[in-house]
């Protein structure tokens, strides 16, 4: 193994057919920080049936891309994902290696990362690179209250990077690049799949429409009047921590640094005050309302529009006036 | 659902008297963070006030292992890595069915990022020998990574699974769980030895009983030091020296102010006006 490139190296995440849509904001970020570097962008996938997959990592930025297509990869399974990818990074020595923040990315990247006896930051949501390839990383810490500027000294530099927070590739048919279809090096998986079913975890992240409920509400059947609103605008119910830790709500619908980070086109946020740990989970969205009853609440900061009132008065009249709009359209 | 066929698997394994299982929980000590206190002009962490607790997730890890402890027989340790406080925190461990526990501390293990820290659990599981299932947490509510359990499980050369969500049943020679990896949920048979990342979903804590803890309170925690585990791991890649990343600079999260229009008066008026506003945002742009 020689000196280290300056090479942005990328997972493209590849599961049963499709290709994660943070792959694609992966390369957008590898192709900026490439530029920086005058250096490439490659990226790696393993999977079954990758053709189309591979074409759209070469339209969306990669130079190179190394493939390993075998149907013993149709299934996730991280020690033999690491075992097929590791011989790929040690060849071709990136600088850097990104992979998606997603539970594969998280599963898969620590134990590259232990293999290459290299570090890893988890989660960055900002990347930067100096001249010389040294990565800039940045991650949010202690439930989003601090942000962590993070640097590596060995390489490659290995990085989780949160999904939906930075922006994907442009896609340019007319891209041209290089495809390595590589043997797999082993097909043995670690463990027996029994059973693969669709995900049952609620996909938050992807909503265009959040009505989230927060300490406001003071016993869990309120909730189905935030439902209620929810399905009014053609959308999913989210929730703040708290509601989540007393067992009201499902992780799965927490918003927050330590749940899902949205950025739906509207976010209704009800009996929600606004810590940190939740304003990082969507104070990206296209446009925010808030309804609390405490005007100083932070939650107010981040909106565009705020009702300082009790929820209890508001949300069951907004709730009418939207159903009654929809039944005179 | 949680250890279904558990039952069914003991009437097999009472004539065939498995081996006892050898169950390793990692626990960490953490800050409470709601009494961490944040600077924002300088970005200080003031962690003064803060009391150690166990980590949330290690507490749902260390309840599915002293379950199937319960059902099938063998030990748990709880090992941990951290300051001479978390003491409390294995003895918290051993109060809710923990059989031993260990803390890891020394100076050399100080200011370790995930790899140095995994290969400091790695030589303590190597020191402690050979094991059938290891249990982590899905991630610290400090650091909030979820790198240590699959980077232990490499260093160990050891199959892996994360966001483990329950326990189906206990084999023989593996364990079948249920886990999801965001867009696919997969049951899986684990050949031991293996390293199991559990989701809060996996088994509810316990909470010990008061004889529990008196027994908690007279039990003895292990403490081992980097020589301890010198056969396994070199010093030098431990702690700070050891660690391939470093925190170069830390700010508090600025967060982008809006001007917020503020809607009062009349509820049934204010109602309307945000439907108005909503069906604005929402048509447009469509």
């Amino acid at each position: 193994m020689g000196e280290p490139s300056k090479d942005i190296m990328v997972y493209a995440e590849f599961s049963a057919g499709v290709l994660h849509p943070v792959s694609l904001e992966l390369l957008g970020k590898a192709r900026e920080l490439a530029q920086k570097t005058s250096s490439q962008v490659l990226s790696v996938i393993a999977g079954h049936g990758l053709s189309r997959a591979i074409d759209e990592l070469v339209s969306r930025g990669a130079d190179v891309v190394y493939a390993v297509d075998d149907p013993a990869l149709d299934n996730f399974d991280a020690m033999l994902f690491q075992q097929n990818i590791v011989p790929i990074v040690r060849d071709v020595n990136p600088g850097v290696f990104l992979l998606g923040a997603t539970p594969i990315g998280r599963s898969l990247g620590p134990r590259i990362a232990a293999e290459l006896r290299t570090g890893m930051t988890a989660d960055c949501t900002e990347l930067d690179i100096t001249p010389d390839g040294k990565l800039v990383q940045v991650r949010p810490a202690f439930a989003g209250n601090i942000l962590a500027t993070i640097q590596t000294g060995t390489r490659p530099q290995v990085a989780t990077v949160r999904y939906r927070v930075m922006r994907p590739a442009e896609r340019d048919p007319n891209r041209k690049g290089r495809v390595v279809m590589r043997d797999a090096v082993t097909l043995e998986p670690s463990a027996n799949v029994l059973s693969r079913i669709r995900s049952k975890r609620m996909d938050i992240s992807s909503a265009e429409v959040i009505v989230s409920a927060g300490r406001g509400l003071s016993k869990p059947e309120d909730l189905k009047m935030i439902g209620d609103l929810a399905e009014a605008l053609g959308g999913i119910m989210g929730s703040s921590r708290p509601l989540v830790d007393d067992g009201w709500t499902l992780k799965e619908q927490q918003v927050g640094f330590s749940g899902n980070v949205v950025k739906p086109r509207l976010y209704i946020a009800c009996g929600i005050s606004g810590s940190p740990q939740h304003l990082f989970g969507m104070r990206d969205s296209e446009h925010v309302i808030a309804i609390n009853k405490d005007p100083s609440a932070p939650i107010f900061k981040v909106a565009d529009v705020g009702v300082a009132a009790d929820l209890y008065e508001i949300v069951p009249l907004l709730v009418e006036e939207l159903r009654r709009r929809r039944m005179k359209v | 659902m949680l250890f279904r066929g558990i039952s069914t698997d003991l009437a097999r394994l009472v004539t065939e008297l498995p081996i006892p299982l050898r169950i390793i929980v990692l626990m960490k000590a953490v800050p409470d963070i709601e009494q961490v206190r944040f600077d924002e002009a300088t970005g200080r962490i003031d962690r003064k006030n803060a009391q150690l607790e166990a980590n949330p997730f290690d507490l749902n890890a260390l309840e599915a292992a002293v379950r199937i402890k319960e059902q099938r027989g063998g030990t748990v340790t709880a090992l941990s890595m951290g300051p001479p406080q978390a003491e409390a925190v294995l003895r918290d461990a051993i109060a809710r069915g923990a059989d031993r526990a260990i803390l890891m501390t020394d100076e050399a293990f100080a200011g370790a990022d995930t790899w140095a820290t995994s290969m400091a659990l790695m030589g303590g599981v190597k020191k402690l020998g050979d094991f059938h299932i290891l249990f982590a947490g899905e991630k610290t509510v400090d650091g909030d990574t979820g790198q240590v359990g699959p980077e232990t499980a490499s260093m160990l050369s050891v199959t892996s699974e994360c966001y483990v969500d329950s326990v189906d049943s206990v084999g023989e020679d593996s364990i079948v769980v249920t886990c999801d990896y965001g867009t696919h949920q997969y049951t899986k048979e684990v050949p031991f030895p293996c390293v199991i990342s559990v989701t809060k979903n996996v088994a509810s804590p316990r909470l010990p009983k008061l004889s529990d803890k008196m027994r908690a309170r007279k039990a003895s925690i292990e403490a081992w030091r980097a020589s301890d585990i010198s056969d396994f791991v070199d010093r030098r890649s431990l702690g700070t020296v050891g660690s391939p990343t470093h925190v170069i600079r830390i700010r508090t999260a600025s967060e982008r102010q809006k001007d917020c229009r503020m809607l009062s008066g009349d509820p049934a008026k204010v109602a309307k006006e945000l439907a108005d506003i909503v069906e604005g945002w929402i048509s447009g742009g469509r």
